[in-house]
């Protein structure tokens, strides 16, 4: 599974970050690093709650 | 099985999504009063108000993917008029649509002011960017989150624009006495004028009538009071509605106390666990977790759980950042630069930032987990 951020999109509202702090968190810039890329299946539904929760959908797992 | 959802914005719309997520195959009737597919209402003050702004309101999802990916019946510039939680049905331009599950989901009306325009739809949103493409000298009425965004676009265009609020200090509710001036502040080094403690008499063509008598002239005339949630169509129902504003009481899971009606959003009072009490809040992020939790519990009520979000909102005025978590209702307030925390006992229950875009969720973490004072303290003083 990756996760792929639009960091273009990305409008640093953090609720990515508030659904899965393991994975996301808002940078000093005020956009989103994704802080791992590569996560484990077992981990699907907290990213899709994390992907889902994005106001501008700036997220998506593939 | 029928799942029916009233109010087809944002919290409406989540309850859709999450419903199809759960694997949901059964009927789905989204109704909603504006002609609209849903759109989103934060940057209607943001981002559309500026020069060089979106043109059009777009919505989240194009009609076909409405109908054909999420499988959803569209009844639009329909509202609901009525409700029989016996029956189980949703009377709809005259014709009775039956649910086994319903969302209630109406959000809530911008209050007016005669001779004042309201921001809250897309068609308001239009009028007053074009009043502000035509230069207009604005006054806005209400220093809250809507308004303060109404003059911090005006201001990015370089347009004159007067602030009245009946207050003393604005937002204290919202974030608190320091907090409120402490964000007044902004206001002042824009160039906004800002008239506290200033009641207005009415609005005419001449401009917006003060107590004292003087008269602000004004092309454009905002009024940013606050919205009463939609619930005409609920009177009589059986539905409990809150005594001092009608909103739809419901207790933690959203159930809004008849079989299988659960209520998300703007509309509804939800008992909440960690702050003692029903809140209803008006804040984007609550009615997106709501409506996605109101369908999932409308479809399995066997699976309602009670929700503890922490609430959440942020507003944008002159490029800064205004983010508040929590509940600003403390028995010590402490500021530190640009962060505030707030107190109650020995936890943390509340922060507000400006421009700290790498702390708040920090914060809101924090208070959902019953965080002690003195830790959060220590955090805001070394981040
Ligand atoms: C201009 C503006 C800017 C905002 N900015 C921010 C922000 O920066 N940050 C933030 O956190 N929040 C912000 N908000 C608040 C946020 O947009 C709302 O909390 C959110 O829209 C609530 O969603 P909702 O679906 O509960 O209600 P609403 O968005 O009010 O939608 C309710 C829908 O139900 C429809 N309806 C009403 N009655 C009926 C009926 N009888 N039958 C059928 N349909 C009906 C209405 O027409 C409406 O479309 C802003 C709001 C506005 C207006
Ligand atoms: S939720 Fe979306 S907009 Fe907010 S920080 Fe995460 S990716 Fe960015």
């Amino acid at each position: 599974m990756r996760i792929e951020a639009d960091r273009g999109k990305c409008d640093g509202l953090g609720m990515c970050e508030a659904m899965a702090p393991d994975f996301f968190e808002v940078g000093e810039d005020g956009t989103v690093v994704v802080l791992d890329e590569r996560p484990g299946e077992e981990h699907r539904q907290d990213l899709a709650a994390a992907v889902d929760a994005c106001p501008v959908l700036a997220l998506k797992l593939t | 099985m029928t799942l029916v959802v009233v109010g087809a914005s944002l919290a409406g719309l989540r309850a859709v999504e999450a419903a199809r997520r759960t694997g949901y195959r059964g009927r789905v009737v989204l109704v909603g009063a504006e002609e609209h597919l849903p759109y989103d209402r934060p940057p209607l003050s943001k981002a559309f108000l500026a020069t060089g702004g979106p043109v059009a309101v777009e919505p989240f999802h194009s009609e076909e993917v409405l109908r054909e990916v999420l499988g959803v019946e569209l009844m639009l510039g329909a509202p609901a008029e009525g409700l029989d939680i016996g029956a189980r049905e949703v009377t709809v331009a005259g014709t009775a649509v039956r649910y086994d599950a319903l969302v209630i989901a109406t959000g809530a009306t911008a209050r007016t002011l005669p001779g004042a325009r309201t921001l809250r739809t897309a068609e308001d949103a239009v009028a007053v960017r074009a009043a502000l493409d035509r230069g207009a000298r604005t006054v806005v009425i209400g220093a809250g989150f809507i308004g303060s965004e109404v003059a911090s676009a005006a201001r990015a265009r370089g347009l004159p624009v007067t602030i009245v609020e009946a207050a003393a200090v604005p937002l204290a509710r919202a974030v608190g006495e320091t907090a409120g001036a402490a964000l007044a502040g902004l206001h002042h080094e824009a160039g906004t004028e800002l008239r506290l403690g200033t009641e207005v008499t009415g609005v005419t063509e001449d401009g917006v009538h003060l107590a004292g008598g003087e008269v602000l002239p004004a092309d454009l005339v905002v009024a940013g009071i606050g919205a009463v949630p939609a619930t005409g169509w609920l009177e009589g129902s059986g539905l409990v509605l809150h005594e001092r504003d009608r909103g739809v009481v419901c207790d933690a899971t959203l159930s809004a106390g008849a079989p299988g009606v659960y209520a998300a959003g703007d509309v509804a009072h939800v008992a909440n666990p960690l702050f003692d009490g029903h809140l209803r809040l008006e804040h984007w992020t609550n009615a997106a977790e709501q409506g996605a939790a109101a369908a999932r519990h409308a479809l399995d009520p066997a699976s309602a759980r009670p929700l503890e979000a922490v609430p959440y909102f942020w507003s944008d005025w002159y490029g800064h950042r205004i983010q508040f978590v929590g509940t600003p209702v403390a028995d010590e307030v402490v500021t530190a630069g640009d962060t505030t925390l707030y107190r109650r006992g020995d936890r943390l229950v509340g922060a507000l930032t400006v421009d700290r875009p790498r702390e708040i969720m920090k914060h809101r973490r924090r208070i959902a987990t019953g965080a002690a004072w003195a830790d959060a303290l220590a955090f805001a003083g070394t981040a």
